[in-house]
């Protein structure tokens, strides 16, 4: 999902670019080349230089690209909001969907738990604003939507429905949807959930 | 000029984070010390989600995060900038701030731990260090070049906390031999005079995470 997060920002600011498929069980030399640091996806090169890490690089493509469709406002108590709430987005989301998908029993029943306080608290930074930015799709939207591709993965492995309990997130995610640039940024629903099972699989929790 | 409060504790790295930065800035400051034990009702009203310190308050607006204060403090101060004004450079220095976040508990792990624990927690901080002098310093005299940035704030934590560590669990990681840059830098950020005349005592340090050290070990 941190890869879906650049693909939508240089779609966002009409960026051309080559897109390059990593195999991060057999990583290419150019990746390891790029990032010698942590080895991971995604790596954006901008005039053969590399810029690692995805809330980095999508404030990168910002700051550069900055005629057209800021993420970030220009206030600067608005843009430490904004940094706060995407900081967030990456400590708890990662983890906290992680540890639904991974896990069965009682440990499930606590990731579940844990899981949709993540998404509560979210919901209420939403609150009744179309997106997180205000009135425009802006930076923690970016930030936060390419896990709701991940979503059904969550809830078919859990057994619960994120809607149900948290309908203003949902209504946000279908609003973000609508944008051209999102929906075709995002990986399918379904081959998510597919990977997961495989992963459930090597993992030997299924 | 609205009025600008900082939350910390005086034992805190993050909360030295944004000290030195206000310091370094010459902005005026009233520096509450917070109890983490008994929260006060103000701090939990100004970070609700994490209910922690470093907070800073400016004009009653509360920020949290001591790396979202940094790059936050450039705007209404520009002078003396924790960034640099180049988006390439802003990159590598956010890169380098957020690696000082994520991998720099490997330190306190080392600290908190015993045995294999505390072995792979070794091996895993000079891997760190070895990583940081090679590539995040490199021959520059301050992480930011010539003058202390937002990255040097973001390490401070080896220039103090980690002697005291150091010296707690009686292994040493940061030697001159095997890390001379960086150990050089450590001599270079605490000459500074906006660091010198804001370090928490060593030996206050020493007393207080020995005695935090043996809570630890002992918890279950």
């Amino acid at each position: 999902m941190f890869g879906m997060r650049l693909r939508i920002a240089l779609a966002e600011k009409g960026i051309e670019y080559e897109y390059r498929e990593e195999d991060l069980r057999n990583k290419s030399e150019l990746l390891l080349k790029m990032n010698p640091v942590h080895k991971k996806i995604p790596v954006l090169i901008h005039n053969d230089k590399p810029v690692c890490e995805s809330i980095i690089a999508v404030q990168y493509i910002d700051e550069v690209w900055n005629k057209k469709a800021p993420f970030l406002p220009s206030d600067p108590y608005q843009r430490a909001q904004a940094r706060f709430w995407a900081d967030y987005i990456d400590k708890k989301m990662y983890d906290a969907g992680r540890r639904v998908w991974s896990s069965k029993g009682d440990e499930l029943e606590a990731a579940k738990k844990d899981f949709l306080e993540v998404l509560k608290v979210l919901e209420a930074e939403l609150g009744d604003k179309p997106y997180f930015g205000g009135e425009t799709f802006g930076f923690v939207d970016l930030a936060f939507i390419p896990f709701y591709c991940w979503f059904y993965a969550y809830e078919s492995c859990g057994n619960f429905s994120v809607e149900a309990e948290c309908p203003k997130l949902i209504a946000w995610a279908n609003r973000c949807m609508e944008k051209e640039n999102v929906a075709k940024s995002l990986a399918d629903k379904q081959k998510v959930y597919e990977f997961v099972l495989q992963l459930r699989k090597v993992f030997g929790i299924d | 000029m609205e009025e600008v409060k900082l939350l910390g504790t005086w034992s805190s790295p993050f909360s030295y984070r944004v000290l030195w930065a206000l310091e370094l800035k010459g902005i005026p400051y009233q520096y509450t010390e917070e109890d983490l034990y008994n929260k006060s009702p103000f701090l939990v009203k100004c970070n609700p989600v994490h209910k922690k310190i470093p907070v800073l308050v400016h004009g009653g607006k509360p920020i949290c995060e001591s790396m979202v204060i940094l790059e936050y403090l450039d705007g209404p101060w520009p002078h003396n900038p924790l960034l640099p004004s180049d988006p390439y450079e802003r990159a590598v220095a956010r890169f380098w701030a957020k690696f000082a976040d994520d991998k720099g508990t490997v330190i306190w792990t080392m600290f908190r731990s015993t045995g294999e624990e505390q072995k792979e927690a070794v091996k895993g901080s000079l891997e760190m260090l070895r990583t940081i002098e090679d590539l995040a310093l490199g021959d520059k005299k301050f992480f930011g070049g010539e003058r202390i940035g937002m990255v040097d704030l973001a390490f401070g934590a080896l220039a103090h906390w980690l002697g005291v560590f150091e010296e707690i669990v009686g292994i040493r990681l940061l030697e001159p031999e095997s890390f001379p840059r960086l150990h050089k830098w450590t001599k270079n950020f605490k000459e500074e005079p906006a660091i010198k005349e804001n370090l928490p005592d060593k030996d206050k340090m020493l007393s207080n995470f020995r005695c935090l050290r043996e809570k630890l070990l002992a918890s279950p």
